[in-house]
């Protein structure tokens, strides 16, 4: 099951990175969230995957009757996911307002901040 | 194993008393800044509320820094678990000298801004919610340096990072959505991959608390461990601007407001670099030993490169922001020679970056406000026009560039005196050594060059290119009161830096002795309790 898991994260990092790697805003923002995934996949396949119950302790007990599946990465991962969600929302309407105003989805053609031929500064005083 | 109820010690794992007041000073400040965010967007119709309440809130996290710091130089790093379970199992907030003292530099910088932050803002832009973002940046920042656990510096990173995003689109002008969009892209990149070392981390060690790291760290792989040590590296040289993956942040530090960019400037990039000193320096040195001769070329590659930047530029804050990455070189290369000067040096950098890359911007803004133009070859005799400005901005340059009397001299002499002591006299000596000694003797000459070259563009010169030697060439926008009230707030922010390298000795002896936490991590583990784990 960890190799499935391992090969299954190398696609997604591989797909996420190539997709990171175009010069469109959108296609950018889905390899970016494909990415993170794979990134949460690695943090699951981290804490030790076992086929174990869910880690509840029963009523009146102050510690867990038998072996239980590891909380930690479930927290971190719950975590990640919220933050990455909000993240990934706030970028897409960035996405959007940018195209609005700069007519562009392609990075090459957004230039306004980085002008293309940027004039030298003056050689005298 | 199961056993009864009353007949299990819950003292190894779980909080048995209650907390005593005087340790809430360490959650105080985050707490505050939140509640103060959410609270102040409730005001955001109305005028004058936010900005006091905003400056009140400030005011009480810096006097609840100055008691934590007053009580860290006195007894040593202090930590306060959140919730009931112990660490390393709950999360604590551990603060030693450094990040107190740098939480303190970013609230007082966090209030200078916002008195400045009134020069580009009309009475009716309460509606914008600029304070309550201003707060979060604020609270993201400040856990970020209070955090003792490395999932908690991810958290603190992220609502550092939402708040800026909030921050760098005030104004929607399409200049901004183009600086935003690579600024948001390249910084949530740079998190994720801080999100995939702390994962790699937790499967080889088991845990996150800082303090805990460093006592399992040493009996993991070493090869692995080097592995995550230069995913951490990469993420937080993101962060922070390091060459070779600086590019954001001249693409996107001059397109918002100069208040904000200038607020970004003190702090964001300072995190980022905190946070390497505290995960590769303290928490993981054995990795970072591995790693040294990387970290010693990305600083010499940063010391470079960064002033060169500036010395290319014609856009005023493009041309600071190159600045800002300099002295992220000379941070970098403390890291590379974790001596205790090294590292005292780093750490004073920190700090004196916090103060003066800010004060910078702020400057730069008054200068683009005053002119109406953001082209230095559209300058000119702003000397004889407004005196206070050219003053207040050479001084910064001083600064910056590291010449005596200023702030920035004493850090550099630190880290000059770690270098020497690496390359030259030492018993081994390394060419990391010298060549960092080099690179940063060549950064302070660059980082001069391009700074006086600025100062004699806008402020010397009789006029703008072209106009010979004509006076009043350059029409001038007279500061209304928002605009004095921002001048005075850069003065004073200026003459705290002035009074602070014209007298060092208690900011160096302090420092002295984070930088002995950093590197003995004996006294930071204890505080959190950890201590009678640790073999």
């Amino acid at each position: 099951m960890d190799y499935i898991l391992a090969a299954l994260v190398g696609l997604f990092i591989a797909v996420g990175t190539y997709l990171l790697l175009s010069r469109s805003v959108i296609r950018m923002l889905v390899g970016l969230t494909i990415f993170g995934n794979g990134v949460l996949l690695v943090i699951f396949t981290a804490g030790r995957l076992t086929r174990e119950v869910a880690p509840i302790v029963p009523d009146g007990l102050e510690v867990p009757a038998g072996p239980i599946a590891n909380p930690v990465p479930q927290a971190l991962i719950l975590t990640a996911i919220v933050i990455g969600f909000s993240m990934f929302a706030f970028l897409l309407v960035l996405a959007f307002r940018a195209y609005q105003s700069l007519d562009a989805d392609n990075t090459d053609t957004m230039r306004l901040a980085e002008p293309d031929n940027a004039p030298n500064p003056p050689l005298s005083y | 194993m199961a056993t009864s109820a009353p007949a299990t010690d819950l003292s190894q794992a779980m909080l048995e008393t209650v907390t005593p007041a005087a340790d809430w000073v360490i959650v105080l400040p985050i707490a505050l800044a939140l509640m103060g965010a959410a609270g102040l967007m409730m005001f955001r119709r109305s005028n004058g509320i936010p900005l006091i309440g905003a400056v009140i809130v400030v005011l009480g996290i810096i006097a609840c820094e100055i008691v934590l710091l007053s009580e860290i130089v006195a007894n040593g790093p202090v930590s306060m678990t959140m919730g009931r379970w112990l660490p390393p199992f709950g999360i604590s907030l551990t603060a030693d000298i450094f990040g107190a003292s740098f939480a303190l530099a970013a609230a007082v910088v966090t209030l200078i801004i916002l008195l400045y932050a009134e020069m580009d803002r009309a009475d009716a832009d309460g509606r914008d919610a600029f304070h309550p973002m201003v707060l979060l940046l604020l609270a993201g920042v400040t856990g970020a340096f209070l955090t003792g656990d490395l999932f908690n510096l991810y958290v603190w990173f992220e609502v550092m990072l939402i708040a800026s995003f909030g921050l760098i689109v005030q104004g929607s002008r399409p200049l901004q959505l183009d600086g935003a969009v690579k600024y948001g892209f390249l910084n949530f990149l740079a998190t994720t991959f801080f999100l995939l070392a702390l994962g790699l981390l937790y499967g080889l060690l088991g845990t996150l608390n800082m303090s805990d790291i460093m006592r399992v760290a040493p009996a993991a792989n070493p090869a692995a461990m080097a592995g995550v040590a230069a995913l951490l590296l990469l993420a937080f040289g993101m962060k922070a601007a390091a060459f070779p993956v600086n590019a954001w942040l001249p693409a996107s530090y001059h397109t918002p407001p100069a208040a904000i960019s200038a607020l970004f400037a003190g702090l964001l990039t300072k995190v980022g670099a905190y946070a390497m000193l505290r995960a590769l320096v303290a928490v993981l040195p054995a990795s970072r030993e591995m790693l040294e001769p990387a970290l010693a070329l990305i600083a010499i590659g940063t010391l470079l490169i960064a002033p060169l930047g500036a010395i290319a530029e014609t856009n005023l804050r493009r041309a600071v922001g190159f600045v800002v990455i300099g002295g992220i070189g000379a941070i970098l290369a403390g890291l590379a020679m974790p001596s205790l000067n090294g590292v005292a040096g780093a750490g004073l950098y920190i700090f004196h970056a916090i103060l003066t890359m800010t004060a910078l911007y702020m400057v730069a803004g008054l200068v683009e406000k005053t002119t109406g133009v953001t082209d230095t070859r559209k300058m000119g005799g702003l000397y004889a026009a407004n005196a206070p400005v050219s003053i207040l901005f050479l001084v910064l340059v001083l600064a910056a560039a590291g010449v005596p009397p200023f702030l920035g001299f004493w850090p550099k002499l630190l880290l000059l005196e770690a270098g020497l002591a690496e390359g030259v006299t030492g018993t081994a000596p390394t060419w990391t050594g010298w060549a960092l000694v080099l690179a940063l003797m060549i950064n302070a000459v660059l980082t001069l060059i391009a700074g006086t070259r600025l100062w004699a563009h806008i402020f010397w010169r009789s006029g703008p290119e072209g106009n010979g030697s004509e006076h009043g060439a350059v029409t001038l926008t007279p500061f209304g009161r928002r605009g004095q009230l921002a001048l005075g707030a850069t003065g004073l922010l200026v003459a705290g830096i002035v009074v602070a390298g014209l007298w060092p000795g208690p900011l160096l002896e302090n420092i002295a002795v984070g930088a002995g936490d950093i590197l003995d991590p004996a006294r930071y583990v204890e505080a959190t309790g950890l201590a009678g784990v640790n073999p």
